[in-house]
């Protein structure tokens, strides 16, 4: 089996993919799995087409990487990828589509609105934030409606610092996700196909230092614990596993994917968003998850990655 | 009912309780993982200091490096002495009388890099809440230095002729009155990193006796002196008194980056406490860079290269202005008579460092404001740097900067965030 991962790109998480990207070799390799990282350059489609990896394993972030544009070209040039397939990975991308699509299949989801920026052109800011925030009620968390490692994302308790989040979320994205803040315990369910059909691995609880999960605390080591698994009685835990089992499986995200929860404080989940491709730093939540399930990560990712082959020659 | 599961725990730093204090003052940045698409060709970079090498001639330094290897190639191998190579220092000397200098190599230190020279010297000098005076703003490298030397930084007003001496007075004065130690005096006094500005001849002497009378230190960093495009800056100040300045210098910026060679210039007595100081950290600065340099000093008419130098980076300098005015017409900036940056303040409540997301996705990346002070201001400000990109590349990026910052604007007003 050989492995083209792909990594880097143009994103604000750039850093971050070539991480992972370094990551995955190392333990692809490790496992005995032959495997190179590119980056998406103006050589890579002929690239791809002349040596036809068995597989792509891209670690790109944020927009080329998880808006389903490269999944969409592998698929027209027939070669295997890990992860959700093209038109699933353009609706879980957006934010609000995800929730929108999970909420439509019972799955709790704060309430939210999502607003381009060009809303605001037309209406009134204050008042349209104003409507927003009294229905929805503070604390509100802003996002960029598409991207990852919690750039660009703010908590808000009044009006005032509300705006300059609103200012922060449109910096990465033209459209901004104003959603509830739900209070408790944060925790990141991956799910994968090792073969034998998706499963979801142990939830990983996430208490950050600063009590925000933001950018450094994700990517810094010693700024977050992390519990794997979550310290969760263990009905709460199944319960939070088939959410975000289900979560994953209409969301379609293929052989591998990652769906954050929070346990409110009546121990009910609820659906913060999906990655269509989680990180694979030395920080990263899926990796600490493969390794509470028993797994060494190279044996992992060769598993995911020959399960994915499996699913493509079945297509 | 079931056992709550323990879980394991990890924070993915087993040593975090054993780190010295200091250590928390070493972070990683969500601003720095954005620098990491300035690699990418698509986006114009107007970020990093970084020298125009591709403009250095491959047969110079061919020449140099075969004519190493052909006389000197295991000296070159070779550890060498904590204070560098002695060639090197005389010919340093030979720089140094550029900007009116009257130095010994007797009394010069060859570092890895001029930081490397401010971070020794920091050493020797700042305990842990000592006062450092710095400009406003002051180079990002020294900040990042004094605050892992726990330095307290006071920056002083700053300018269109640079540092203000009555302010350094007055600062001084207070400080002391509250028992403070005011150890240092760090300046960067022609075409200054990041500002661009330089200060003037009867500036650099008020400056000299305020800091004689009150026993501070002046740490002068010079690495732009001889990339001047107007007109000759004055003498650099450690050419008026021996005693009372340590001067830095640097290949860097007329050389090149990549060799890491910079050097200090010091009375005896603190030469003679960073020599050991040097052999304490790395034995002895890299010796192929060192005597690479030497080579190419030696077989190449350096002065001529460097006055190239002059005339591609003022190409680049009336680029960026030309841009500036035609594209951000109300936006105030620096306007440097030599050096590699300009220094943009944009109106109130505009946040650089948020505003930089924006930037990277219409592929232009500035260094923001408050990099440059110990003390979270410059928020309003960025700094340009045009020396790396081509002179056509530098007006493309000011224009997308200046789509970036019109966008900004128009936000802030639309949701009042200022």
């Amino acid at each position: 089996m050989r492995v083209l991962i792909l990594a880097g790109g143009i994103s604000p998480e750039r850093d971050v993919s070539l991480k992972s990207g370094r990551r995955l070799s190392d333990h692809l390799s490790e496992a005995g799995v032959e495997n190179e990282i590119r980056e998406p350059d103006e050589l890579l489609i002929d690239y791809l087409a002349t040596t036809k990896p068995d597989l792509v394993w891209s670690v790109l972030h944020g927009a080329g990487g998880e808006d389903g544009s490269i999944q969409r070209l592998l698929e027209m040039l027939g070669v295997a990828y890990v992860g959700a397939n093209s038109e699933n990975a353009k609706s879980v991308w957006n934010k609000a589509t995800a929730k929108t699509l999970v909420q439509n299949q019972n799955i709790q989801t704060p309430a939210w609105i999502a607003l381009p920026k060009n809303t605001f052109k037309q209406l009134n800011a204050k008042s349209v934030l104003d409507v927003v925030s009294k229905n929805i009620g503070f604390p509100l968390i802003t996002k960029p409606i598409e991207g990852g490692s919690a750039q660009g994302v703010n908590k808000s308790e009044t009006a005032k610092e509300l705006g300059k989040s609103m200012v922060e979320a449109y910096a990465y994205c033209d459209e901004v996700l104003i959603e509830k803040f739900i209070g408790g315990t944060e925790l990141a369910i991956t799910v994968a196909d090792f073969g034998k059909g998706l499963e979801a691995l142990p939830a990983v609880e996430i208490i950050a230092d600063s009590g925000k999960f933001g950018y450094e605390e994700r990517y810094i080591p010693g700024e977050t614990t992390f519990y794997a698994p979550a310290r969760l009685d263990p009905r709460i835990s199944q319960k939070a596993s088939e959410t975000a089992l289900k979560a994953h499986e209409i969301l379609g995200l293929g052989v591998f994917g990652r769906i954050d929860l929070v346990i409110d404080q009546n121990n009910q989940p609820w659906f913060l968003e999906a990655s269509v491709i989680p990180g694979l730093t030395e920080t990263s939540l899926a990796p600490q998850a493969f390794t509470a399930a028993g797994w060494t990560l190279g044996d992992a990712y060769k598993a995911i990655a020959e399960s994915a082959i499996s699913h493509q020659s079945r297509r | 009912m079931n056992e709550t599961n323990t879980g394991s725990i990890t924070n993915f730093d087993y040593w975090k309780s054993a780190y010295a204090g200091r250590a928390s003052n070493l972070s990683v940045s969500e601003v720095r993982a954005l620098f990491a698409v300035v690699s990418r060709p698509e986006v114009v970079s107007l970020a990093g200091g970084m020298p125009d090498v591709s403009e250095l001639p491959t047969e110079g330094i061919n020449k140099a490096y075969e004519s190493l290897l052909s006389t000197r190639r295991d000296l070159a191998l070779q550890y060498g002495g904590g204070q560098g190579d002695a060639k090197l220092r005389e010919q340093i000397v030979e720089i140094m009388a550029l900007e009116g200098i009257n130095g010994s190599a007797e009394d010069l230190v060859v570092t890895t890099g001029s930081q490397h020279g401010l971070d020794l010297i920091a050493d020797l000098f700042i305990d842990q809440g000592d006062v450092v005076l710095l400009e406003s703003p002051s180079y990002v490298g020294a900040v990042g230095i004094f605050r892992h030397k726990e330095a307290e930084m006071v920056h002083l007003h700053t300018d269109s002729e640079g540092l203000n001496p009555e302010s350094l007075q007055q600062e001084i004065s207070r400080l002391k009155a509250i028992g403070k130690k005011v150890k240092l005096l760090y300046l960067v006094p022609s075409f200054a990193n990041p500002s661009g500005v330089t200060i003037p001849k009867h500036r650099r002497e008020e400056i000299l006796s305020i800091c004689e009378n009150e026993g501070v230190l002046i740490v002068e960093d010079n690495p732009y002196g001889q990339l001047y495009f107007d007109e000759v800056p004055p003498d650099a100040m450690r050419s008026m008194s021996e005693q009372h300045v340590v001067y830095l210098g640097s290949f860097s910026k007329i050389l090149s980056p990549g060799l890491r060679v910079g050097y200090v210039l010091a009375p005896p007595a603190i030469r003679e406490k960073l020599t050991l100081a040097n052999e304490s950290a790395i034995l002895s600065p890299g010796m192929f860079g060192q005597m690479l340099v030497s080579e190419y000093l030696t077989v190449n008419d350096w002065k001529q290269q460097i006055s190239n130098y002059r005339d591609i980076y003022k190409q680049k300098r009336d680029a960026a202005i030309e841009a500036i005015d035609k594209h951000l017409p109300g936006i105030e900036t620096t306007r440097p008579k030599g050096g590699f940056f300009l220094w943009v303040t944009m109106p109130e409540g505009i946040d650089s460092k948020a505003m930089l997301p924006l930037a990277v996705s219409e592929l232009v990346a500035y260094t923001p404001g408050t990099a440059f002070y110990g003390n979270g201001m410059g928020k309003n400000n960025l700094r340009v740097c045009f020396s790396h990109p081509s002179v056509e590349r530098v007006s493309i990026g000011i224009q997308r900067l200046s789509t970036v910052i019109n966008n900004q604007i128009e936000l802030l007003k639309t949701f009042d965030a200022e």
